[in-house]
């Protein structure tokens, strides 16, 4: 157990290093900072002043070397528009991010796995393929286009939920936190939703093939054999059989929903990260943008250990290796 | 029609009507169980024989309602105690499966959830079939292990079944259908994945555990030796339908349809190995295409022009035999 935990914390950290140089490389390559930070009207030597402060003057490895010493140190600069440290405002707003995902995660399976087992369990009845058609739709429809959608409907039409920000919020440990007020649930309604649909539909789907792999399997039969309840069959024997490409859906979908809630964030005017990454890309705030990228790395890389856990939990036959 | 044996007066455990479970394929429909009626007493022990796709294990699941689609029963009667299961509500024949009739799957290999504990899937029956508390149970548990034979049994509840060996499986399958104390155990080959010294442990294990209960047995196989040790009565089915019924003894001696005298004549000799098996010649018919006339013609030595003609219905024969043949052998005929 140690061992492993040690070589996959040594596994981990080699990806990030690799994410690291690709970042430093894609960085280089795009664009000239230098004119980010003086003024219009610079001369050639308030330039070339600019550009050895920040180290551009020096050659590539050299500039690598700074770069990773810094990010090492948790130093990730400040950024070029907001002149303040690049973590500082991305943590502000990953709090947002995060719940607002998590909201949608949670919605994408408490309605996907028992629409997806009742669906692998009876393939051939009327709701089951309702319930296909509607996963079909959910995965095809663009985010955005729902979202205005729901916006219209609710919002406007019906004036159930708020169509856009985040209400009230309440600090906790320092973050702002949605979740801790009923404000900030009504606020958080819409934008879940929108968000989690095309992960509903997918992870609706990879339980109803699991189910039906599952459900041709002897042990089943076997389980009903015992005089098992059909709901036992299905969820106790059944799930837990089908589950892990779930999971492993799950962590891939949870990952890509905080990294590119971009869309949602945008039309619910919802002030997340992915709002402050584009307004960045659109001003080559490149601090900001490293710091994004960096923990972007860091979150897929930690939630694919999580599932790796987890996988381990579901099935003896996995072990931690 | 149903001719059966007539081996007691009072009413049978179990009485199988003129059964009939049909597959609906792309391929066309499978009669897999095709007009099968059979009795077992409180007590016997009945030899379910034929070769690979007769329907013996169709039978079997038919009798605990776990067809599925596209099978279906499509008619007959399965009374138990009286009670005819193929018209049982789904929640009744789940209170009788498990407590009452309990069945060993054929491949042990894939019987048992490869995610719970061999001890969570043993306590699982009895968590649903009797009122003992966690620790009894455990003890009953740990108590039937012991006696299939596997030791260390407390141990082993924890674990999962990766970590046994297919024969070891098999007992706990075994062990399974056994512990409720069910009135009627359908054993689907269950000594196939065990070698014969342990197979022969086993199966005076099941006698013994019937014998203590008072409880009846279906003995699937596709090995006369082995039903000839334990079976009362012996039914013989082919291509869905029994050919043959009677008392063991009278069918091991002097079996009155062909195909049962070939099935008996390929029984390997114990005490010479190296002869050669006498195999029932050619192939069982595809049963989605079934000749006109008897379904062994084919393969039948004694087959006449009337065979291809008319299909043979079951008859009363020598002793307690009733056999489905135009042309059945006399008492010593071999
Ligand atoms: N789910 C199913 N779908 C279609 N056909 C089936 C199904 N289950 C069984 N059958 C068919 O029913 C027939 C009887 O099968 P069954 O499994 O009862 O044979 P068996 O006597 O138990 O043979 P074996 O000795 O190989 O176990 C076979 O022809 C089989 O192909
Ligand atoms: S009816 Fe004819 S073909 Fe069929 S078993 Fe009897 S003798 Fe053979
Ligand atoms: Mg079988």
């Amino acid at each position: 157990m140690f061992g492993y935990l040690v070589k996959r914390l040594l596994q981990m950290t080699l990806v990030l290093w690799i994410v690291s140089v690709i970042v430093f490389l894609m960085m280089s390559f795009t664009g000239d900072p230098v004119f980010m930070v003086v003024p219009v009207d610079a001369t050639d030597a308030e330039i070339a002043q600019a550009r050895r402060l920040l180290g551009l003057d020096q050659p590539m490895p050299v500039q690598y070397w700074r770069f990773l010493v810094s990010l090492v140190q948790g130093d990730f600069g400040y950024s070029y528009v907001f002149r303040q440290p690049a973590m500082t405002l991305i943590m502000e707003r990953l709090p947002a991010t995060v719940e607002m995902v998590l909201v949608a995660m949670v919605f994408a399976l408490v309605i996907s796995i028992p629409l997806g087992v009742y669906a692998g369990a009876n393939p051939e009845s009327k709701i089951s393929r309702f319930i296909m058609a509607g996963s079909l739709l959910g995965i095809s429809l663009p985010g955005f286009w729902v979202g205005m959608v729901l916006i219209y409907l609710f919002a406007v039409q019906w004036g159930i939920f708020p169509s856009s920000g985040r209400g009230d919020t309440a600090e906790f440990f320092g973050l702002r936190i949605s979740l801790l007020t009923g404000d900030g649930w009504h606020h958080i309604v819409l934008p879940a939703i929108t968000l989690s649909l095309a992960t509903t539909a997918i992870l609706l789907r990879m339980t109803r093939a699991g189910m039906m792999e599952v459900g041709r399997q002897d042990f089943m039969k076997f389980a009903k054999a015992k005089g098992v309840s059909r709901r036992d069959v299905l969820y106790r024997h059944g799930l837990k059989n089908a589950i892990i490409p779930v999971v492993t859906i799950f962590g891939l979908q949870l990952g890509d929903l905080i990294a590119f809630a971009t869309i949602t964030e945008t039309i619910f005017s919802w002030p997340g990260m992915g709002k402050l990454l584009i307004d960045s890309i659109y001003r080559a705030d490149r601090p900001v943008i490293v710091v994004y990228l960096m923990l972007v790395a860091l979150i897929f890389v930690v939630i694919n250990f999580i599932v790796d856990l987890v996988y381990t939990l579901i099935d003896p036959r996995i072990s931690l290796k | 029609m149903t001719i059966t044996i007539e081996t007691q007066t009072d009413q049978p455990l179990l009485e199988l009507k003129d059964l009939r479970t049909h597959f609906h394929t792309f391929a066309g429909v499978v009669k897999a169980v095709n007009g099968v009626s059979f009795k077992i007493g409180a007590g016997e022990i009945m030899g379910l024989v034929g070769e690979s796709g007769g329907g013996k294990s169709v039978v079997g699941f038919s009798i605990l309602g776990l067809i599925e689609s596209p099978g279906k029963i499509e008619g007959g009667e399965i009374l138990f105690d009286g009670e005819d299961l193929a018209k049982a509500s789904d929640e009744r024949l789940r209170e009788i499966r498990g407590r009452d009739i309990s069945m060993v799957f054929q491949d042990p290999m894939t019987s048992l959830n490869p995610l719970h504990t061999v001890g969570d899937q043993m306590d699982e029956v009895l968590r649903l079939h009797s009122n003992l508390d966690a620790d009894a149970r455990k003890q009953a548990c740990i108590k039937m292990l012991e006696s299939v034979g596997i030791s260390q049994a407390e141990e082993r509840l924890k674990a999962y079944p990766h970590q046994f060996s297919g024969g070891m499986r098999q007992r706990v399958v075994i062990a399974i259908a056994m512990l409720a104390q069910p009135r009627l155990i359908i054993a689907d080959e269950p000594t196939t994945a065990l070698d014969v010294t342990i197979q022969s442990q086993i199966l005076k294990l099941m006698r013994q555990q019937i014998a203590d209960n008072g409880a009846s047995m279906i003995l699937v196989t596709h090995d006369l030796a082995v039903v000839s040790e334990m079976a009362d009565h012996i039914t013989v089915l082919y291509c869905g339908q029994v050919v043959e019924q009677g008392k063991t003894r009278d069918i091991i001696e002097s079996p009155s349809h062909p195909y049962t005298r070939g099935l008996i004549d390929s029984i390997p000799d114990p005490t010479d190995r190296m002869a050669r098996l006498n195999q029932i010649p050619g192939n069982v018919p595809d049963i989605r295409n079934l000749p006109k006339g008897c379904n062994f013609r084919a393969r039948c030595p004694r087959a006449q022009d009337l065979c291809a003609e008319q299909e043979p219905t079951l008859k009363p024969q020598h002793n307690s035999l009733v056999s489905a043949c135009h042309f059945p052998l006399q008492p010593g005929e071999k």
